[in-house]
């Protein structure tokens, strides 16, 4: 390991820039003429559109332009759609209602954008949008997933019947209901991952820009992926076609999913922009942050896990309802199958598997991948379950779940996935330790004189990364390949240029892609830069999500890296006159094995753009792109160890020790990864003891609208972490990676249940497990 | 925010002219009430009479147990008196919890009960301490001037300039945090004076600040956390909202009075 290279403990380069506010990101960019809109949204759950009137707003000072769906549709705009395929078991397609970005004669959820008004100013288009007239009707609105599958629940698309969008299973049924009639013993629990409001530091923005005399369209926007936001615009939305049409995601602050999809506003202010004249950018405010990006989770399952006379499980049946919102989201459909169902067999050796997994339209926001996405309630789901098991057999939980974990690697499970390597037991070994799990009985007591309640909990989680195989996503309904590209430009002085499809919005990737350069040609982290998030400067690629940056993304400059040292190897060859075989790259030279003949870095790069001396037939230039479609997923694995103190007058929880022991392969810089780490878990227990959306039942309004309702983790909510890793490199791709972005918001969340409910005895305990439940729960056991 | 036109008064005669002038003036302090409510254009007020450059509105007195504190000083002032540290702490530590530091170095005392927010840390204070509140016309009972949620007393053109009390011998402030907002959820402040124990309760009830009888009495055989044991109080009239019933904000009343009770004890 170099100072700079893989492994070392870099700090972030980026952060210069971030943390005294020089960050450029949307609303920092100005064109010039660049006018402001603001959009016209449903203050009803559900409605019909009567009437819309625009001649007032039209009249209101600095106003330049009203635009309604209508007029959208006549420009022949097209709908959102999501772009995952997903077939019910009967065979048929999954049901996909029409989402206008514009509503034309119907709005389906609190924010549904109706109009939007461009003026000089922001205050006079908020102005001008407050006096746009709607008339609606309103409709009777459903917001509970449960319910709106019921008979005479409020209809949301005609074009699903009973707001049920697809019925979908995977695993074997037959041999599950067999293991379960033969179980021992079979655990039942009731499962309900609740909804989230991601809630990224920077809010959603966009500046659509077309310039008229190129005939040419510019969109900078909050963008996880700049290159499947144009070819979805372009491809679906008819607004350009991609040669006629540059995203740029600059400086983007947060996305946890959320920035993934095409969203309606990207689409209208670039409409827009051509429809008045004038650039058009519009900023999202916090409130419409709450009410319009795409939440996460919000799942309610049944679970039976069967378990034979040795407490070994021998089968798992799960049926889940998973609420989509009012619209499917681009990735909707792929969250709550295959990211989810894919990962229920969890660490352990589970014979037969089987879930049922139904999607429903809801009057709500529309729900999509949110950190994790479907491995959160997949973790949640089995570990929820596994540790109510062992209770219910009087087993450790750490001995019941090692009795079951799977050993031998590559292992098959019965969904899906084949598990390539991992030790889980090293895992569950280490944060035991870390953890002193043997003294927690004597904590425990320590903590009852105290008049405190103590209690400790599990979470052995698994989750799948690397996305994705393009062949195998391709197979199972994806409507893109899931591969990353790379281009590694060296300039004539030896500096170099990596363009990735990978996009940063807060990954560190300026400091870590840089240090893999560093490690394989010894050029300083400071002379690497790393371009990104720009159609026009970087090759197609497909963005950052599902922690695949570094197994994907770094995995694509691997290979990039392969033939820029292959030539530079021949050209160092040719100029010393030794045999390429005999070259090898060290500390920023070019040497000849066994002699003492070497030349440093920018002399070979030189040499390749001066092209006064080179190898017979070799074209100049020292610049080479690499495509990388992975094998496998990458199965990052852990063990976290949560251990609270709760105070039975108030039923407030503190978590007075977090441990986790991940394994997440071979790792490029340790301190970006505890980070991620950091934030993961810091997330995963806002949602099990903080976060909870919530849509008032009757009118579909927001609750939690505002940070006054929605409790977001703050520092003092969260204890010191201890974090370690113990690492089983994935053998999958080039650099043995697995990814960390996610395993802190997938492993934390049942390890704090399973805590809390081990503290005080109630297992029905759900998320978020506030002071007010937790005391309520308390008061209900004690009448009793 | 819808646009607005901004005075700067100089004086508290200043800025009654000035209030009056605009068609739905309102009075600026701190800001950290009113700025949140038009940004979100939740208040459109026409006109901002800014009262925070009136220097006869900032300050602490204290004199003996006499205590005036002008409705223009900040939490974070209040926070950090020595003067009033001295003679009742609990005033001090109460402003100290108020929000963030920001908040506490821009949000005022005068702001603060002029808002009369039922989750407000401040009614509690001046309720239990049997306070006056000092304006421009008049001086008023605590008990008669916060009248309802978001109610109090004052007339339009009616400015705060001053609070007053006596430090009692005994005081303790506790609140239970909203988990989200961070203001009082249930908030309680208990005085020990010559001859009676005050006790009020913020955060928790429907109609504002208000006084618990039952821990009153309680306290008043015996001030001390032990004589609330058993004590319940009734949760009609209670809030109730996602972050707590009515039942939850009872029991958190008794909880949060012990602990008052506790600190004011030393
Ligand atoms: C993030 C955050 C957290 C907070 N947490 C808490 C908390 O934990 N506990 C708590 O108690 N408060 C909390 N607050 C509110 C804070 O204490 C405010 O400062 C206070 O409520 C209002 O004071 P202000 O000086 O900012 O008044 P402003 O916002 O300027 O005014 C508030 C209202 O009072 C009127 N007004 C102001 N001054 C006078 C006067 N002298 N005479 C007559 N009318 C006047 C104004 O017209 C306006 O209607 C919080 C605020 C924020 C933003």
């Amino acid at each position: 390991m170099g100072v700079e290279g893989i492994g070392a403990r870099v700090a972030r380069k980026e952060d210069r820039r971030f943390i005294t506010g020089a960050g450029r990101y949307v609303d920092d960019m100005v064109v010039p003429g660049m006018k402001h809109a603001a959009f016209v949204r449903s203050p009803y759950a559900h409605a019909d559109i009567k009437k819309i009137d625009v001649k007032a707003a039209e009249a209101m000072p600095g106003v330049i332009g009203v635009l309604t769906g209508k007029q959208l549709k006549g420009d022949g705009i097209g709908n959102l759609i999501c772009g995952w395929m997903i077939h019910s078991k009967d065979g048929s397609p999954m049901k996909m209602g029409a989402w206008s970005p514009l509503a034309v004669d119907r709005v389906r959820y609190v924010g549904d954008a109706v109009a939007i008004v461009v003026a000089e100013t922001k205050g006079q288009a908020r102005d001008a949008a407050e006096a746009v007239e709607v008339v609606y009707k309103e409709k009777k609105a459903v917001t509970d997933a449960v319910q709106a599958l019921k008979k005479g629940a409020p209809q949301l698309h005609p074009e699903a019947e009973n707001n049920l969008i697809f019925d979908w299973e995977i695993g074997d049924a037959k041999a599950t209901d067999e293991a379960i009639a033969k179980a021992a013993h079979v655990t039942k629990v009731h499962i309900v991952n609740n909804r989230l409001i991601p809630n990224a530091m920077e809010p959603r923005a966009a500046l659509g820009h077309y310039n008229k005399a190129e005939d040419h369209y510019t969109c900078w926007t909050t963008s996880q992926n700049p290159h499947v936001a144009r070819l979805v615009m372009s491809a679906f939305y008819n607004v350009a076609p991609e040669n006629k049409l540059r995203v740029i995601a600059p400086d983007v602050g947060g996305g946890f999913g959320s920035k993934i999809y095409i969203y309606p506003e990207e689409i209208v202010c670039l409409w827009a922009s051509k429809r008045t004249g004038v650039p058009v950018k519009w900023v999202a405010d916090r409130t419409e942050s709450f009410l319009t990006d795409a939440h996460g989770r919000d799942h309610v399952s049944e679970v039976q896990l069967a378990l034979d006379k040795n407490n070994k499980v021998i089968g798992l049946k799960v049926d889940t309802i998973a609420n989509l919102g009012a619209y499917m989201s681009l990735f909707s459909s792929s969250v709550p199958t295959y990211l989810y169902a894919t990962l229920l067999s969890g660490q352990y050796d589970i014979p037969a598997i089987h879930a049922n997994v139904r999607t429903v339209y809801t009057n709500t926001a529309p729900v999509d991948a949110y950190r994790g996405a479907g491995r959160p309630e997949a973790c949640y789901l089995i570990e929820r379950t596994m540790e109510t098991a062992a209770r219910e057999l009087g087993m450790s939980p750490a001995e019941f779940r090692r009795i079951n974990f799977i050993t031998q690697f590559p292992h098959q499970t019965p969904v899906i996935m084949n598990y390539d390597t991992g030790d889980f037991g090293a895992s569950l070994n280490a944060a035991m330790k870390e953890a002193d799990y043997a003294g927690f009985p004597k904590r425990r007591e320590a903590a009852k004189k105290r008049g405190k309640l103590r209690g400790i909990g599990f979470s052995c989680y698994i989750e799948a990364c690397g996305i994705a195989p393009s062949k195998a996503v391709g197979s199972l309904g994806a409507g893109v390949g899931l591969w990353e590209s790379a281009e590694v430009r060296v300039n004539a002085v030896g500096t170099i240029e990596v363009l990735t499809g990978s996009h940063s919005h807060g990954q560190g990737h300026e400091t870590t892609f840089a240090q893999l350069v560093n490690q394989r040609l010894g050029v300083p982290i400071d002379s690497v830069s790393i371009v990104h998030g720009d159609t026009d400067k970087v090759q197609m690629g497909m963005g950052t999500y599902g922690s695949r940056s570094g197994a994907v993304g770094m995995s694509a400059i691997s290979k990039a890296l392969d033939k820029v040292e292959a030539k530079a190897k021949k050209i160092a060859a040719h100029l010393m006159e030794a045999d390429e075989a005999d070259i090898v790259i060290e500390n920023g030279e070019l040497k000849v094995a066994g002699t003492d003949k070497s030349l440093p870095w920018f002399q070979v790069a030189l040499a390749s753009y001066t092209a006064h001396n080179l190898p017979d037939g070799m074209e100049p230039g020292l610049k080479e792109t690499a495509f990388y479609d992975p094998s496998n997923f990458t199965f990052p694995a852990g063990c976290y160890i949560c251990e609270v103190e709760i105070d039975p007058d108030t039923g407030v929880t503190e978590i007075v020790q977090f441990v986790a022991a991940d394994d997440f392969g071979n790792i490029i810089n340790p301190m970006i990864v505890e980070g991620q780490v950091h934030g993961g878990v810091a997330q995963g227990i806002g949602q099990a003891l903080l976060e909870g959306c919530r849509y008032d039942a009757d009118s579909g309004q927001l609750v939690t609208a505002s940070y006054m309702d929605y409790t977001m983790p703050r520092a003092d909510d969260l204890p010191s972490f201890k974090v370690s890793t113990s690492n089983t490199p994935c053998p999958g791709n080039p650099l043995g990676m697995k990814g960390c972005g996610e395993a802190g918001a997938i492993g934390s969340p049942p390890a704090v249940m399973n805590a809390i409910t081990d503290a005080i005895g109630d297992n029905d305990l759900t998320m978020p497990a506030t002071p007010l439940k937790v005391w309520a729960s308390l008061k209900a056991m004690t009448r009793h | 925010m819808y646009s607005v036109t901004y005075h700067r008064a100089s004086s508290v005669a200043d800025a009654v002219k000035l209030v009056k002038k605009g068609e739905d003036a309102k009075f600026l302090s701190g800001g950290m009430t009113l700025l949140p409510a038009m940004k979100t254009r939740l208040a459109a007020p026409s006109d901002l009479v800014d009262l925070c450059h009136i220097a006869d509105m900032k300050g602490i007195k204290v004199s003996g147990k006499n205590v005036t504190i002008g409705a223009g000083t900040t939490h974070g002032e209040v926070a950090s008196n020595e003067k009033l540290k001295a003679v009742c702490a609990a005033f001090s530590d109460l402003a100290a919890h108020i929000g963030d530091p920001a908040v506490r170095h821009k949000g005022t005392i005068g702001g603060s009960i002029a808002n009369n927010d039922p989750a407000a840390d401040y009614p509690a204070a001046l309720i239990a301490l049997d306070a006056t509140v000092v304006t421009n016309k008049r001086e008023i009972a605590a008990a008669k001037f916060f009248t309802g949620l978001f109610e109090t007393a004052l007339k339009d053109d009616e400015i705060v300039t001053a609070v007053k009390f006596t430090a009692p011998a005994k005081a303790g402030y506790e609140k239970f945090r909203n988990p989200a907002s961070r203001y009082a959820m249930t908030g309680v402040f208990v005085a020990k004076g010559k001859d009676d124990v005050r006790v009020a309760v913020t955060g928790a009830g429907e109609d504002g600040v208000f006084r618990s009888k039952e821990i009153e009495a309680a306290l008043s055989k015996k001030f001390d956390a032990s004589a609330l044991e058993g004590v319940t109080v009734p949760a009609k009239n209670l809030m109730a909202d996602i972050h707590a019933s009515s039942d939850y904000r009872a029991a958190l009343v008794v909880v949060m009075a012990k602990r008052a009770v506790a600190k004011a004890n030393g």
